[in-house]
């Protein structure tokens, strides 16, 4: 685990003031899920994520990468181990103060999971709904800042024309830039991204990945993205975690990142090298 | 790259072991003949139980004939007097039961939908109750509530909204039961509440469909209030019924008239609004 270590000793090194206290955003402790009896799909998952930095996680599909990000917000309910944030061990929460804690977690999807039928506006306001009270939702009378920050973060993503349409009428890419949007509206103190590239074509997923690089540096926040494209990954990210059959069998730079640790993650090919 | 044809010589050349392939297995082919006898059988059982006798059909057409001669002309002069205002009541009931049955008919649908109440025994409990109520024709439940209401609109009212129950809330819980996992799965993450999910994530995407639901019910219960008042359920079929029991066959026609004039306004009307709506 020397790479990991050596990981930890780069992230301690250029971490100031804000990592000061306790350092880490987000811990695992020995995360595991077992959809079915005896048959983990995450063996373990121990994982630090300071304060700020893009971490890609990659590893083949089916290898629990979206389930280890569902896990963190509970999405999917781990069978065992911890989630901590900030010191909470989400795993122990119920009820308001799950929400509470969820509200705390932007996330960003692959089939950006917009209310269709609702205009941009709402969908970003969307992102407040841990916040705003039910009656409010219900009579569409949201607090004047949150209208306001919407009105930004439309501008800052490029779609202040599009306040008033409804979100089946934009593109992949502008769905997506809509989607970023909402988490952030979360004011979350670490965004997840589950495959945030993967419908997308390659221009628009590069537009995408430093759309959520740059906001998430602009508020100072961590983003922790699974991702299947390792171009994509080592281009971004900071830090990269490979997953292979449940278990992290790489963690370290992205520079670090060679044909044998490939290998390892996504497997050999008989016919050949997969690898360029 | 032409798509070549198979010549004498390929055919002949391909060997006798290729795969065979059949859309159906054998058993299946023997399942399929079996339902289509199935259907011939019961077709002509039904038409020999059902005892037609040959003398009704024979002058049938003279019947009608007849019937339509006394029928004409119609009696206009009675609509304004008795059947217009029977004919309002009727829409009444048809507009009120629908809205009462809606408003029963979407907490049980809520609950028979499996993605809103994971709970098998509650979804089971909710979907015997919508049975329940379909299964029972309105006529049947207007007899009901006659005899515990009493003759009368509001016996109408209930019984149109009871039969309508199990129509609304079987199709508002498979609206449900379809809309998209993947926003709410957003709502959730964002740490919306329970009934937060339900107003921003489930309800825009049901609500055509809801819609749609209510208008088209609120159509078939136009027709169907109509003939309530054969049990004195109130509204036009009571008209209708003295009518007819009087032998007044013009003002049957009158009636007749009225009832054919409202259904087509009525599924002009929720066509419109259909189309506005989706």
């Amino acid at each position: 685990m020397s790479v990991a270590e050596d990981h930890l000793a780069r992230s301690a090194s250029r971490a100031p003031g804000h990592a000061a206290a306790g350092g880490n955003v987000l811990s695992l402790r020995n995360l595991t899920k077992a959809y079915e009896r005896g048959k983990p799909v995450l063996r373990e998952i121990s994982l630090d994520f300071p304060a700020r930095g893009v971490v890609a996680i990659i590893g083949p599909s089916g290898t629990g990468k979206s389930t280890l990000i569902r896990c963190i917000n509970r999405l999917v309910e781990p069978t065992s181990g911890a989630v901590l944030l900030g010191g909470t061990d989400l795993t122990k929460l119920r009820g308001a103060r799950l929400r509470a804690a969820r509200r705390e977690i932007g996330m960003v999807f692959q089939e950006y999971n917009l209310v269709e039928r609702l205009s941009v506006m709402e969908n970003l306001l969307c992102g407040r709904l841990g916040y705003v009270s039910l009656w409010r939702v219900w009579t569409r009378r949201y607090p004047d800042e949150d209208i306001a920050r919407a009105f930004e973060l439309l501008e800052r993503i490029g779609l202040a024309d599009f306040a008033v349409r409804r979100a089946d009428a934009l593109s992949g890419g502008q769905r997506q830039r809509v989607g970023i949007a909402r988490a952030v509206m979360q004011s979350p103190r670490l965004l997840l991204a589950d495959e945030p590239t993967s419908s997308l074509d390659p221009r628009t997923s590069v537009e995408i990945m430093e759309l959520m690089r740059d906001m998430a540096a602009e508020r100072d926040i961590p983003v922790i993205i699974n991702i299947h494209d390792v171009a994509l990954a080592r281009r971004f990210a900071s830090r990269i975690v490979g997953m292979s059959g449940g278990s992290v069998v790489y963690d370290g730079a992205p520079e670090g990142l060679n044909d044998d640790h490939l290998t390892q993650i996504y497997g050999r090919r008989e016919t050949g090298g997969w690898i360029e | 790259m032409a798509q070549k044809d198979l010549s004498v010589t390929e055919i002949a050349t391909i060997p006798p072991t290729a795969p065979i392939w059949r859309r159906f297995s054998p058993l299946q082919r023997m399942a399929r003949f079996a339902v289509y006898l199935a259907v011939v059988m019961a077709l002509v059982w039904s038409v020999r139980n059902v005892q037609i006798i040959p003398e009704f059909l024979y002058d049938a057409h003279n019947q009608m004939a007849d019937l339509f001669t006394r029928m004409w002309p119609p009696d206009l002069a009675y609509y304004p007097t008795t059947v217009h205002g029977a004919l309002i009541e009727t829409l009444h009931i048809a507009t009120l039961g629908t809205i009462l049955s809606i408003l029963m008919a979407v907490p049980i649908g809520l609950m028979a939908a499996r993605n809103i109440v994971p709970f098998r025994l509650v979804n089971e409990f909710a979907k015997l109750i919508l049975i329940a109520s379909r299964s029972v024709n309105s006529l049947v439940w207007a007899l009901l509530f006659v005899a515990i209401f009493g003759p009368g609109a509001l016996a109408g009212t209930i019984a149109i909204a009871f039969r309508s129950i199990g129509f609304v809330g079987k199709l508002f819980s498979e609206a449900v039961e379809e809309a998209n996992s993947g926003p709410i799965e957003a709502l959730i993450a964002a740490g919306a509440s329970w009934p937060a999910v339900l107003i921003k994530g489930y309800w825009p995407q049901v609500q055509p469909a809801f819609w749609s639901i209510a208008l088209f019910r609120w159509d078939i219960n136009v027709r169907e209030s109509a003939v309530l008042g054969l049990v004195g359920a109130g509204g036009i079929g009571l008209v209708l019924d003295t009518a007819m029991n009087f032998f007044q066959w013009t003002r049957v026609a009158t009636v007749l008239l009225a009832i054919f004039a409202v259904v087509i306004m009525a599924e002009i009307v929720v066509t419109q609004i259909r189309k506005r709506l989706i």
